[in-house]
């Protein structure tokens, strides 16, 4: 039985303009120690599909239907009671903005022994070492007075790595890391993805890592869903993903990122403007950016096909062939 | 500064000439004591017409402000901008360099204000510099920069909040261009846009440049983008420049050791290399530009650190190829 298994997840937000399908139809599932890597379109539904796993959706969105199993046991509609002991204990959260998620008028040291003593059965010196541990882990200097500052007192790249202090420190089962390093330069950001593999080796922990950074995911990832449109378009291992992509917007995707091969040549981006949810396409979500669209493409949506080992993508070009 | 240099600026004179450039903030905690942030800390450097310099560094060594006090949107606190061979320096060539040198910010979200049209939006500083006389003429330069950042003319009529991430950038683009600048800070102007989307962005700068002849200081931390678009590379830390060469070159062969471990720990996106790559790790205390380390300023990182590095700071010097690097031991080590 897989750690996380999420089947046919749809997730809505109700608006003045109508309803926002952002997660539609989302599967996959999370074994004990493995990285599974998100990445795709901006607003293509990565955030969201963390926030429902999480249940932690703004007052406007909701779950519609689908299943998410933590050791099998059925989370959605399972309520807040039971959510509220998951959360932090078993499946943590790196959200994207860190600025927002930490508490202004509480020490960082506060917050941080707060969050173990919640979510582990350490006592307050424990707690305190953990802390202090945990800093010194993410490379924040001198850990010891770092406890007794508040967040102004830090950039914005130290409270990134406190966030990941906070979600580590706690041995989750599960960590959802949301763009954990964007603010971060990459000599530091190398050195946080390093720590969370030795953590993740050392407890088993599982890992979905969601960014924009196709070097991290290449770097890190065990397994990688590619998203469009609040879907998913394409499933591999990084090796199918990088070198045998088979869905058009991942090749797109691909040839878009400014390699050393492309130097002195312009850049090849995906043609057309991003995907309105609000108006989507009856056909492959992808078709009107396409290059390769067929008639098909065009009327009828393609179904996630096996083309591989492991391997899987909801392309028609594929069977065309 | 450097023989090789001076003697490049008689034959070829630059557009741009930063001469010294320090920009201290004094900071006020409690009554008596102020603080000195000495976030850029005497750099120097030229830009040749057309060229793009591309600047990185880490988080807060000063790359913003450096960009911002090039343009004299902060006063030097010393230090000299030479453009076009001509020192600037009243108030009145501060003006009227502001119209020739303008800013391309990070963010397109908070950049803007939501309650802008995008035409009063790109045609403000036109209105501020009375570059263009009200009616027709105004609304023909906008329509017209708008459709070379490839902005539909319906567009005009919308506010910002209304477009996505890259749209919000392109009207940002057009809004730097209304004055005909001939030189651009770029501050992180791709860092929150997707990667298809950013590569769009990418090529309409390097159409740009080729169309009118732009200069471009690109400041960006995805080493990625900033190999691809500049000409030379620029890189800074805790205040200071410790690297300036060919961008090609300062990738494929980094000479200072705080460049050599950036670019170790680039990400590549490819899992055989990535897998195979060795990354040079970094440990040592991350210094804060309030109590900048005496010496070298990296030599609390460095791994290649020796008591003289403790003691005096190294100077930026031509090393093999014309390649400026600031370290003692650059022979050493290479
Ligand atoms: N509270 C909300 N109300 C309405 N729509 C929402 C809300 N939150 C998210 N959405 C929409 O859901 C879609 C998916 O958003 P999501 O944040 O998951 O994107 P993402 O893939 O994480 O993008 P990014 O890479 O930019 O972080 C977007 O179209 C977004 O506008
Ligand atoms: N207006 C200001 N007043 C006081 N300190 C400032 C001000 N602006 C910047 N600083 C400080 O100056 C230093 C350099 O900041 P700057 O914003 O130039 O860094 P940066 O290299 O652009 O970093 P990033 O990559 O995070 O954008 C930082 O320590 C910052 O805290
Ligand atoms: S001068 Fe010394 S401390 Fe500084 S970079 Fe060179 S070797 Fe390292
Ligand atoms: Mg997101
Ligand atoms: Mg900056």
């Amino acid at each position: 039985m897989a750690l996380l298994e999420v089947t046919d997840l749809h997730t809505s937000f109700m608006t003045d303009a109508g309803e926002v399908k952002a997660v539609n139809g989302v599967s996959f599932s999370l074994e004990k120690n493995k990285v599974l890597g998100i990445v795709g379109e901006s607003g293509s539904g990565k955030s969201v599909t963390a926030y429902s796993i999480m249940q932690i959706l703004s007052g406007n969105g909701k779950i519609v239907s689908g299943s998410i199993k933590l050791d099998g046991q059925e989370l959605v509609g399972a309520g807040e009671g039971v959510m509220t002991k998951i959360r932090g204990n078993r499946i943590s959260i790196i959200f994207q903005d860190p600025m927002t998620s930490l508490n202004p008028t509480y020490t960082i040291g506060k917050q941080l022994m707060e969050a173990i003593l919640l979510h582990t059965d350490r006592n307050k010196k424990e707690a305190y070492d953990r802390a202090v541990e945990m800093l010194r882990l993410v490379n924040v200097n001198e850990p010891e007075k770092r406890m007794k500052q508040y967040p102004y007192e830090f950039s914005g790249g130290m409270r990134q790595r406190v966030m990941i202090a906070m979600a580590l420190a706690c041995e989750p089962d599960v960590l959802i890391a949301d763009e954990p390093t964007t603010a971060l330069d990459v000599t530091i950001q190398a050195g946080i993805l390093e720590l969370m593999k030795d953590i993740q080796k050392k407890e088993g922990m599982a890992i979905i890592m969601i960014t924009h950074d196709l070097g991290v995911v290449a770097q890190l990832c065990d397994e990688i869903i590619v998203m469009y449109a609040g879907g998913i378009c394409e499933k591999g291992t990084a090796d199918d993903i990088f070198y045998h992509p088979a869905h058009e917007y991942t090749k797109g995707l691909l040839s878009s990122i400014p390699t050393a091969e492309m130097a002195g040549q312009k850049l090849k981006p995906i043609a057309g403007t991003p995907i309105d949810l609000l108006n989507m396409p009856k056909g492959c979500p992808f078709a009107p950016r396409c290059d390769a669209a067929m008639k098909v493409c065009i009327h009828n949506a393609a179904k996630m096909k096996k083309v591989g080992e492991g391997h899987e993508a909801a392309c028609w070009v594929n069977e065309k062939q | 500064m450097v023989t090789t240099m001076d003697e490049k600026q008689t034959t070829n004179q630059p557009l741009l000439s930063v001469k010294g450039l320090k920009q201290y903030f004094r900071l006020n905690n409690g009554f008596f004591s102020e603080q000195v942030l000495k976030a850029v800390d005497d750099i120097s450097f030229d830009i040749q017409k057309g060229e793009t310099l591309g600047l990185v560094g880490e988080s807060g060594c000063g790359k913003t402000t450096a960009g911002r006090t090039i343009l004299h949107l902060y006063q030097p606190t010393a230090g000299e901008i030479i453009f076009n061979g001509k020192p600037i320096r009243t108030k009145k060539e501060i003006e009227a360099f502001r119209t020739k040198a303008t800013m391309v910010f990070q963010d397109p979200y908070s950049s803007l204000d939501p309650r802008m049209t995008v035409s009063d939006i790109i045609g403000e500083p036109l209105d501020v510099q009375h570059l263009t006389a009200k009616g027709k003429e105004r609304t023909d330069r906008i329509l017209e920069l708008m459709d070379r950042v490839g902005l539909n003319s319906e567009h005009a009529t919308r506010y910002a909040h209304e477009f996505s991430g890259g749209q919000r950038q392109r009207v940002g683009i057009a809004r730097a261009l209304a004055t005909n600048p001939e030189f651009i800070v770029c501050d992180e102007p791709v860092s929150a846009l997707d990667v298809s989307i950013q590569a769009q962005i990418i090529n309409m700068f390097e159409q740009l440049q080729e169309d009118l002849g732009l200069t471009y200081l690109f400041i960006a931390h995805d080493l990625l983008v900033v190999r691809h678009i500049s000409d030379r590379i620029a890189v800074m830390y805790l205040g200071h420049l410790v690297e300036l060469g060919d961008a090609e070159e300062i990738c494929k062969r980094p000479l200072h050791p705080y460049t050599k471990a950036l670019m170790s720990a680039v990400p590549v996106p490819d899992p055989n290399i990535a897998r195979a790559s060795k990354r040079i790790a970094l440990s040592g205390e991350i210094p804060s530009p309030l109590h900048a380390p005496k010496g070298c300023p990296f030599h609390t990182r460095c791994p290649h650190a020796t008591d003289q590095c403790k003691e005096s700071m190294p100077e930026l010097k031509e090393a093999e190829g014309g390649r400026l690097v600031a370290c003692h031991r650059t022979a050493e080590v290479n």
